[in-house]
């Protein structure tokens, strides 16, 4: 059995994110990045499959240089193959383009499960897996927060809103978006680090993927406009007071307000 | 020289921050206030390998080096855990740096690898308080008494000897006049901590308090040739690789410590307003951060390498002291002025800034205080005449 994980590498979520000159997205350098928090479950649920017996685990991600330590960490983890599209043409791609690339991966790889998180920290768009699963022409659930196998099909429980449960059957080869808290997360150990050292990490382009059209700001059907932190606004009220006063009587406004 | 940055330093600072980073400045506070081993992470750093860090693969460890160990210990001191984050991981990796290096097989075999995976803890004990950082004078003794030793006397500050199943133990064979150079006679024996030989005090202090050090009083205690590091006689010989290596690690983790005092200090600086602008527009405040930043950056390209010489079999301690003196100065300067950064908050516990700055208050103390630190720079690597 072979599972691609694809992952995103995000700013880590204690940096301090500044909006760029041109005000299209944040400033990138001099902040710490790491694995889109959704992914880790990803890649942790793959890597229980591979405990459990024969599984071949393959991880994905696009992004500069600095994408080399999330793949490093997720060799670390028990990975045994990495693919890192670096390439700067990538640079500016919406959902699609990403969703391109991922699937030309994953039409190399053939691989008979694709997991994956259920939106990036930063994007928080959940577009890019039904888009992969759609090129690829497999069955896809999102927000699933459990697994079960069986021969040629997996039982998931997806989270919907009011935290009702749906239950569906996912025919296989098929691609999971999960959810945040399927399962608890492991740690790199110390040997796996030093045993990530040695294992494939290809480096590809979007040519070598034939995407080279579909991707960064020029494939692009969707261009991000502007980032900007939203102003304050006009009368806000400040409480003030100890700690038990501003608790007192933010809760009697929120009472007054009836959102109680 | 190359200074391009190396995939496998950084992937154990990533992965160990990454871990270390699970136990907050909360988690740190309270075992601080409650004198309480962080067992949690203490056992979340042995599951995962780390403590075996430099014991050699042979022995169950991972075979790595000092600067390796370092930039663990650098990591894990940067997370909030400061001084007491490390202590908890780090004499499992110097303290056995004499078995690894002098120890015989039996020793080797039979220590090395439960101390890999972190259930054997080990007590370093050189210092004693009668004779503080003259070593030759210390008053432990090991007799010969048929084919064992019993050692009698008293350790002082002896860093998780509550945790701690053996203990490194220094102690005088021959009488000190009798040997030809004052610190010759002295053993070095990796002894069973057996509690009905050895009273184990708390010594109440001024921080690092999840981590404990204690007074040993030691009445009769059995020792065996078989625990002996090295030759009987030339122990002193032998710690210099548990010393040295000490001393770059702490070196290593004081840069850490440094390095969060400013990181927290910065975000406050640039948060806090006061007349109208944040406070880290005022040069006063802003140029003290960013030179202790700089301090700190050539503290730590200063542990690198007395690490990476160490390593490549550099026996001499120049660069070990000077990385020590340079790292514990540049450590408590940046935590007193990310202190002073937070104004009053700084004084309060909840801040967490006065907490790192008692941590680092240590390093200028411990494993070697700065002028004894320095009297090894003026005699042994500016040749000046010895002053003591
Ligand atoms: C929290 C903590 C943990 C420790 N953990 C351990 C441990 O696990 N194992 C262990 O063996 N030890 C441990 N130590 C002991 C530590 O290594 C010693 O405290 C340190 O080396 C200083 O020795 P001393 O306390 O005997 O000071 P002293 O030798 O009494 O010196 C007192 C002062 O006089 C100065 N001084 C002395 N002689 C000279 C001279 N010739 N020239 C200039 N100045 C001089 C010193 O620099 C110092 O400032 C620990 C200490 C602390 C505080």
């Amino acid at each position: 059995m072979k599972i691609l994980v694809c992952l995103k590498q995000v700013p880590h979520q204690d940096a301090r994110l500044d909006v760029n000159g041109d005000g299209t997205w944040i400033k990138e350098d001099g902040i710490k990045f790491e694995i889109n928090s959704y992914d880790t479950y990803a890649l942790e649920e793959a890597l229980r499959i591979k405990d459990a017996g024969e599984a071949e685990v393959v991880v994905a991600s696009i992004g500069p240089d600095r994408v080399t330590q999330a793949l490093r960490t997720a060799l670390g983890m028990g990975a045994d193959r990495a693919v890192h599209v670096n390439d700067a043409a990538c640079q500016g791609s919406d959902a699609l383009g990403i969703a391109k690339t991922l699937a030309a991966i994953a039409k190399e790889e053939s691989p008979d499960l694709i997991l994956m998180g259920l939106m990036s920290d930063d994007g928080n768009a959940s577009a890019v897996p039904p888009m992969v699963a759609e090129l690829v022409g497999m069955p896809s659930a999102t927000a699933v927060v459990a697994t079960e196998r069986s021969e040629g099909n997996i039982r998931v429980e997806r989270e919907l809103e009011g935290g009702a449960v749906e239950v569906v059957d996912v025919p296989t080869p098929c691609l999971l978006a999960v959810q945040s808290g399927l399962n608890q997360v492991r740690y790199a150990s110390l040997k796996g680090i030093m045993a990530a050292k040695k294992k494939p990490l290809d480096v590809k382009t979007a040519a070598d993927l034939g995407v080279a059209d579909a991707v960064g700001t020029a494939g692009a059907k969707v261009k991000i406009e502007k980032i900007y932190q939203p102003l304050r606004g006009e009368g806000a009220e400040i409480l003030s007071g100890s700690t038990d006063e501003i608790v007192s009587s933010l809760m009697n406004k929120i009472k007054e307000l009836g959102l109680l | 020289m190359d200074f391009s940055p190396d995939s496998e330093l950084e992937s154990i600072a990533t992965e160990a921050r990454q871990l270390a980073g699970q136990f907050d400045d909360q988690y740190w506070s309270e075992k601080d206030r409650a004198h309480e081993f962080p067992w949690e992470y203490y056992n979340a750093f042995a599951a995962g390998g780390w403590i075996g860090i430099i014991i050699p693969e042979k022995y169950g460890g991972v075979g790595l080096g000092t600067l390796h160990a370092g930039t663990l210990l650098n990591a894990v001191s940067s997370c909030g855990g400061a001084m007491s984050a490390a202590s908890a991981l780090h004499i499992s990796m110097f303290g056995m740096g004499p078995v690894i290096h002098h120890g015989s097989e039996r020793l080797k075999e039979q220590y090395l690898p439960p101390t890999a995976t972190g259930e054997l803890h080990v007590s370093f004990g050189v210092t004693e308080d009668d004779a503080g950082t003259d070593t030759s004078r210390i008053r432990t003794t090991a007799v010969r008494d048929g084919n064992r030793w019993i050692v009698n006397g008293k350790k002082i500050w002896n860093t998780k000897a509550q945790q701690a199943q053996k203990v490194l133990l220094l102690a005088r064979t021959t009488p000190r006049e009798e040997c030809a150079k004052p610190t010759d006679g002295l053993t070095l024996f990796l002894a069973d901590l057996d509690k009905r030989y050895v009273d184990i005090r708390e010594i109440p202090k001024l921080g690092r308090n999840a981590v404990n050090s204690n007074e040993l009083f030691i009445e009769g205690l059995p020792v065996t040739d078989d625990d002996v590091v090295g030759d009987v006689g030339r122990g002193f010989r032998c710690l210099i690789d548990g010393i040295n290596p000490e001393r770059i690690m702490v070196s290593a983790e004081a840069v850490g410590v440094g390095r969060r005092a400013i990181e927290v200090a910065v975000r406050y600086a640039r948060e806090r307003v006061v007349f109208n602008r944040p406070i880290g527009q005022n040069q006063a405040i802003a140029h003290p951060l960013a030179d202790s930043h700089t301090e700190l950056d050539a503290a730590d390209l200063l542990w690198k390498y007395a690490a990476w010489a160490y390593d490549n079999g550099d026996r001499h301690g120049g660069a070990a002291n000077a990385a020590k003196i340079r790292s514990a100065e540049a450590c408590f300067t940046a935590c007193d002025r990310a202190l002073q950064t937070f104004g009053g908050m700084g004084y309060a516990v909840e801040m967490q800034v006065e907490r790192y700055w008692r941590e680092a208050r240590l390093a200028r103390l411990a494993p070697i205080s700065q002028e004894m630190a320095t009297n090894y720079i003026a005699e042994h690597v500016l040749g000046l005449p010895r002053s003591y």
